[in-house]
């Protein structure tokens, strides 16, 4: 574990160990819920977490005057550790995920101002060392840039689906992606968000501390907000329909269009033996083949793995995907059409 | 495929694995490796695991397939189910194939094969005979279809070396033995990465998926400056030869493509795509657990086999890649369509009787265009 500094654990508090934090601090969870000194700390971890389902960031008070942040940074830590411990005693999942990718993001602003710290080395070694230890990614610099090899790059950006992280849209040269320092941070967001979550819901929930409930009764009501429910069109997307035009045509459809066409029916609920005749006009129709091939896809012959339809990403790949405006930025076939309400 | 045909060719390629088990390329790892083959009018069988090449040797002999696959990838457990396997990591393989790359030659050497009457046409949609909609085409590449995969095989070439750092000793070209190359890349930094990234990687060969302001174009306010040089390396680079030509002509075609703007600047670059992305099949990029064509064993679509080119600008594959014997044989042969083989010329047969050399023989079997008479 990397030997951090106050104001590095206030930067990336999900970086300490929370028990041991409050320890060498020496007080007690309880102290929090009945010290009047300690008590609007509770509050303030309240408030961490509202921003944070607000889809915004906390701000920091970090920035403020140099004489007051003595005092400051402990307060930082102690409102982060107090939301996880507020959260934990919600037991409030979807507050959980929102509350780890906006810390996500906060820690994000400080690792890219580390980074591009020219006047502190040390600062810059840190985010590198963070990077590194958290993520295995090793980000070496180069002139003004930073750079990673090309594995490392493509096994973080296949979780982006905006076109500008694809590799061709990068600057590539001799096995190694060239980035920016913000680049560099907004690659590993993603990561970032899952590990500060997984570190949320691995952490012990405490039981019931005096003093904490209207707060937690308060983020209970807090997440009723974001129960949302879905209705569909119940139409195909191009790609399908596509995909079944051919057929009926009679034309060679390819084996990754017939992957896409039966994992796609099967998952919305139609049967082998509703979605074999589909088939009956390829130039190689065979039904014994067709029905072994769509029940190995549905999960019911072979290793009993189920297949899902591929991304929408994968299938521009294999040339079959065919969108329309309706697509409307889904990343699957099987989301066309669905709207949240 | 009728009895004699498969007797013929089953003892055609017993003998060249009797007798050329040298050019088998046995792959490094042997027992890490699943293997897999296939028979004459028969299934796949796969999940095979294989000690050395003593215990390869034996699976020829006994088995005489027709078409004998190795996995690019390295397992544990190689012969259980795939979910059991344990996968450890995979070469990166890439598929050219003559028949992806649009060329106006294959029409004239395309036959449509009717899978209801039997009946060979040239090139055509449906069986000129029974008019069925069932038709199996198979194409006898020429020399522009070869060529053509040879110059895919060095731009691919380029941009391993060039972009992604890889060692020109760790890629290896096959001819696939029927109408293009399989290129594998050995000990580099993709061996242990997963399908999605390696679908990214098949983009980035392909030019899919660019986006105008990677070569400088952008919405708003675009910029001079940024638009690509001349001399630079990777796509930017290779981008800036094919658009503007020559170093002179660069800044008048910027001026040019600023005019017409942002989305017939898309448009340029999806022609371009056409013109400079390489075309390999993603699909066989990007599985990890695919069991690839054996280097060294024959194809039983041709007859020829896979193998090394050592030099591929020289190498003819219909020269090189045909091994088997000179006998005599007597075919029924029906091939509307000519073609060479060992430097001779066969064909075109209409509904004939032909002695022909075994390896003629069996190509066109397996192309379906003659029986054993």
């Amino acid at each position: 574990m990397l030997a951090l500094g106050q104001d590095e654990i206030a930067k990336y508090p999900f970086l300490a160990d929370a028990g041991q934090y409050l320890k060498d601090k020496g007080f007690t969870l309880e102290q929090f819920g009945n010290d009047p000194d300690l008590k609007p700390l509770v509050a303030k971890a309240f408030e961490r977490i509202q921003v944070a389902a607000d889809g915004k960031i906390y701000k920091s008070e970090l920035i403020g005057e140099k004489a007051s942040k003595e005092a400051a940074l402990p307060r930082e830590v102690f409102s982060f550790l107090l939301a996880i411990v507020l959260l934990k005693l919600s037991g409030m999942h979807t507050l959980i995920k929102r509350f780890s990718l906006a810390e996500a993001r906060r820690a994000e602003k400080y690792l890219e101002k580390d980074l591009a710290n020219i006047s502190d080395e040390s600062k810059k070694e840190l985010a590198i060392r963070i990077i590194d230890d958290l993520f295995s990614v090793q980000v070496e610099k180069l002139d003004d840039y930073f750079v990673i090899s090309i594995s490392d790059y493509l096994k973080h950006s296949i979780n982006f689906h905006e076109r500008e992280w694809k590799l061709i849209n990068r600057h590539v040269e001799n096995g190694q992606v060239f980035l920016t320092p913000h680049e560099t941070v907004r690659l590993i967001r993603k990561e970032l968000g899952t590990y500060i979550n997984s570190k949320i819901i691995n952490a012990k929930t405490p039981t019931m501390i005096p003093g904490f409930e209207d707060s937690v009764n308060k983020l209970v009501l807090l997440s009723k907000k974001f129960i949302t429910f879905t209705v569909t069109t119940g139409e195909y997307p191009p790609c399908i329909k596509h995909a079944i035009e051919e057929l009926e045509k009679g034309e060679n459809l390819p084996h990754s269009g017939r992957f896409m066409l039966g994992t796609f029916l099967l998952s919305k609920g139609q049967s082998v033996e509703d979605i074999a005749p589909l088939f009956k006009n390829a130039p190689d129709y065979n039904q014994r083949v067709t029905l072994y091939q769509l029940n190995h896809l549905a999960g019911t012959s072979g290793s009993g793995t189920k297949y899902i339809c591929p991304s929408c990403e994968k299938l521009k790949t294999q040339d079959l995907c065919f969108a329309i405006p309706e697509c409307d930025n889904i990343i699957n076939p099987l989301q066309f059409g669905k709207k949240r309400k | 495929m009728q009895e004699s045909d498969i007797k013929f060719l089953e003892d055609s390629f017993k003998k060249y694995y009797f007798e050329h088990f040298d050019l088998i390329r046995v792959p490094e790892r042997t027992f890490e490796r699943e293997f897999g083959y296939q028979k004459f009018n028969s299934g796949m069988i796969r999940h095979i695991s294989i000690k050395d090449d003593k215990e390869l040797h034996l699976l020829f002999m006994q088995n005489i397939p027709s078409d004998v696959y190795c996995s690019n990838a390295y397992y544990t457990f190689p012969n259980l189910p795939m979910n059991e396997k344990d996968w450890k990591e995979a070469d990166l393989i890439f598929d050219i194939d003559a028949k992806d790359l649009n060329l106006s030659c294959r029409e004239n050497h395309t036959v449509s094969i009717c899978n209801e009457c039997n009946e060979v046409s040239k090139n055509s949609a449906h069986c000129l005979k029974c008019n069925s909609t069932k038709i199996e085409k198979k194409s006898l590449p020429c020399k522009n279809c070869i060529d053509s995969s040879k110059t895919e095989v060095l731009k691919l070439s380029e941009i391993l070396i060039d972009d992604l750092a890889i060692d020109k000793e760790n890629i290896h070209v096959y001819f696939s033995g029927n109408e293009g190359f399989h290129v594998y890349v050995y000990d580099s930094q993709f061996q242990q990465i997963g399908s999605r990234e390696r679908s990214e990687l098949a983009d980035y060969i392909m030019f899919n998926g660019v986006i105008p302001e990677t070569f400088g174009m952008k919405k708003f306010k675009p910029n001079r400056s940024s638009f690509p040089n001349f001399n630079e390396n990777g796509w930017r680079g290779r981008f800036s030869k094919q658009v503007f030509g020559s170093k002179s002509k660069r800044s008048k075609i910027i001026s040019e493509l600023l005019v017409n703007g942002y989305s017939s600047f898309q448009k340029t670059l999806d022609n371009v795509s056409e013109k400079i992305g390489v075309k390999i099949d993603p699909n066989v990029t990007m599985d990890i657990h695919r069991i690839f064509r054996l280097p060294g064993s024959i194809n039983s679509k041709s007859g020829l086999t896979k193998i090394l080119c050592k030099n591929l600008t020289k190498f003819d594959p219909y020269s090189e890649a045909s091994f088997l014997s000179d006998e005599s044989i007597e075919v029924f042969a029906n091939s509307p369509i000519e073609f060479s083989l060992k430097n001779k010329k066969f064909g075109p047969y209409i509904n004939e009787k032909v002695t022909l050399p075994t390896f003629a023989a069996v190509y066109m079997i397996c192309k379906k265009l003659a029986t054993i008479a």
